[in-house]
């Protein structure tokens, strides 16, 4: 299985998320811009605020398979880094609540394929990776 | 320094038109606009026009006559109209021209607005992972401010319900039949907590206005219907907006973030030299039902959290202390970006000079404000003063 893009993630097992930290200002962002100083982020992280996506987005851009379901599109506050973007999984959708202890994972665009891509996700604190 | 008027106004119905392009549209507004300021096509001076997808406004001159007039477009996000507006104005207080148009128009595909990663300098893996929807950050927005506030999915609810019921009166509305509270609440969710009805679509629409000197207004016998202030900022360090990727950690995140919306409102009340409490009637920006309600704060009328008890209690009504969406806003007009910020302005004419039907505010208001927010972080305000 494969990042969805390059430079997303760090090598290592579990990996990390890579950022971009500005030279000047020390801001950090994500993912990491050319010409930033690429700085591996922390896994852990507090649910800062959310959605759930209920309808297919159009193609292109979207690439997930065409048969649709539900996901949580979340905001993750990693402490004094970077708030990220990315998928909420392994939780059901009443359960999720902001404030709520989240820990990186990678999850599949698309879980049905033979060789899926993985995205940025994250998933309660304490669940089995 | 004396004050640019608005003498003339126009609006082709928004919504969807079959068989009607946006720039007809926008044509069809400039002639209604004309009409109403009793004046003919060659004596514009100049116009600024705004179409963010349906092609370049200074083509219209086809239609409207081949009289060599200064025409510039705008394209400037989801503040291209207010942009338009702005520019207008500084031409006629600059000295260089006294009657000049503003005009907007747009018709965008059905369906949610399509972005491409790439037109936001964002890489293809984010819109690859099904990121590049708008409805995303807005509904993770006000989630974020529902929980920081207090605000409940019922005030989401009223917003909606009395832009439907409002809109019921204007004749340029898209959805023009009220909706039941309940019926609101129980739709089909979009993006959690939105449900259906209570975001805006993407539509169809033209708006011309027509702005003159005061010299010039007064040669004309136009009611005096006074732009005190037009706007136009873009956002500050750490705000939260559309197709983000990342955004600041803040060392107090329980306080609002600044927005360009709280830039622009500051800085038109500063220029109008008065405050929301003198404000009669205002358009505030409601692509979704919660945008209303925040804006209600960043505009200054009231403080976060205050909202839900201003709903409840209907002050934001036609009849309220501050009517807010006096036509419906987005919620029932639907946004045609390049005319949307205009339309805002066009109600609160008409609501100055009392034609509003059995939409209009009572107590003949003499002050009214709109309001525009969107992509990239950028926001356009206005004052009227009649």
């Amino acid at each position: 299985m494969r990042a969805i893009a390059e430079g997303l993630f760090t090598e290592e097992t579990p990996p990390r998320l890579v950022g971009g930290r500005d030279r000047e200002t020390g801001r950090i962002v994500f993912p990491c811009p050319a010409g930033h100083e690429a700085v591996p982020l922390g896994r852990e992280g507090k649910l800062w605020s959310y959605t759930i996506q209920r309808f297919r987005p159009k193609t292109p851009p979207y690439a997930g398979p065409e048969a649709f379901s539900p996901w949580v599109v979340a905001y993750v506050e990693l402490p004094g880094e970077t708030i990220v973007e990315a998928r909420l999984v392994d939780v059901a959708f009443e359960d999720v609540a902001i404030g709520m202890s989240l820990r990186l994972v990678q999850a599949p665009l698309d879980p049905d394929a033979a060789d899926p891509v993985l995205i940025p996700a994250f998933a309660p604190a304490g669940h089995a990776v | 320094m004396s004050d640019v008027c608005i003498v003339g106004i126009g609006i082709h119905k928004f919504g969807r038109t079959d068989g009607v392009s946006g720039l007809d549209q926008g044509v069809y507004a400039v002639r209604q606009a004309l009409a109403d300021a009793s004046i003919d096509w060659p004596q514009i001076q100049f116009v600024y026009g705004s179409s963010d997808a349906a092609g370049n406004p200074d083509t219209m001159v086809d239609r409207l006559g081949l009289t060599g007039v200064q025409f510039i477009n705008v394209r400037n996000g989801c503040a291209a109209g207010g942009s338009a507006l702005f520019s207008a104005q500084m031409a006629i207080k600059s000295g260089e021209f006294e009657l000049g148009l503003a005009v907007g128009f747009d018709k965008h595909p059905r369906g949610a607005f399509n972005a491409l990663p790439g037109e936001y300098n964002l890489p293809d893996w984010y819109g690859e992972m099904g990121n590049m929807v708008t409805t995303q950050f807005f509904a993770a927005k006000i989630m974020r401010y529902m929980h920081m506030f207090g605000i409940s999915p019922l005030a989401l609810g009223r917003v909606a319900e009395k832009a439907f019921r409002n809109g019921v009166h204007a004749p340029h509305a898209w959805r023009r039949h009220p909706v039941s509270l309940a019926d609101i609440l129980d739709a089909p969710l979009v993006s959690d907590p939105y449900t259906k009805y209570m975001f805006c679509s993407p539509a169809e629409g033209g708006v011309a206005l027509i702005l003159a000197s005061e010299k010039k207004a007064r040669e004309l016998g136009k009611p005096l219907i006074r732009l005190k202030a037009a706007t136009m900022r873009t956002r500050p360090a750490h705000s939260f907006e559309v197709f983000a990727p990342s955004l600041d950690v803040v060392e107090d995140d329980s306080k609002p973030r600044g927005t360009a919306s709280r830039i622009a409102s500051a800085d038109a009340f500063r220029l109008a030299g008065i405050g929301p409490r003198d404000i009669s009637v205002a358009q505030l920006q409601d692509t979704e039902a919660g945008a209303e309600i925040m804006h209600m704060a960043e505009n200054g009328f009231c403080a976060d959290g205050e909202q839900e008890q201003w709903l409840s209690e209907g002050r934001t009504e036609i009849g309220g202390a501050l009517p807010v969406n006096t036509d419906g806003g987005c919620l029932a007009c639907g946004e045609p970006i390049g005319a949307s910020g205009l339309r805002q302005v066009y109600e609160n004419v008409v609501q100055l000079r009392g034609d509003g039907g059995g939409r209009q505010v009572p107590g003949n208001p003499r002050t009214a404000y709109s309001h525009v927010y969107g992509a990239p972080g950028v926001s356009a305000v206005t004052i009227l003063e009649r």
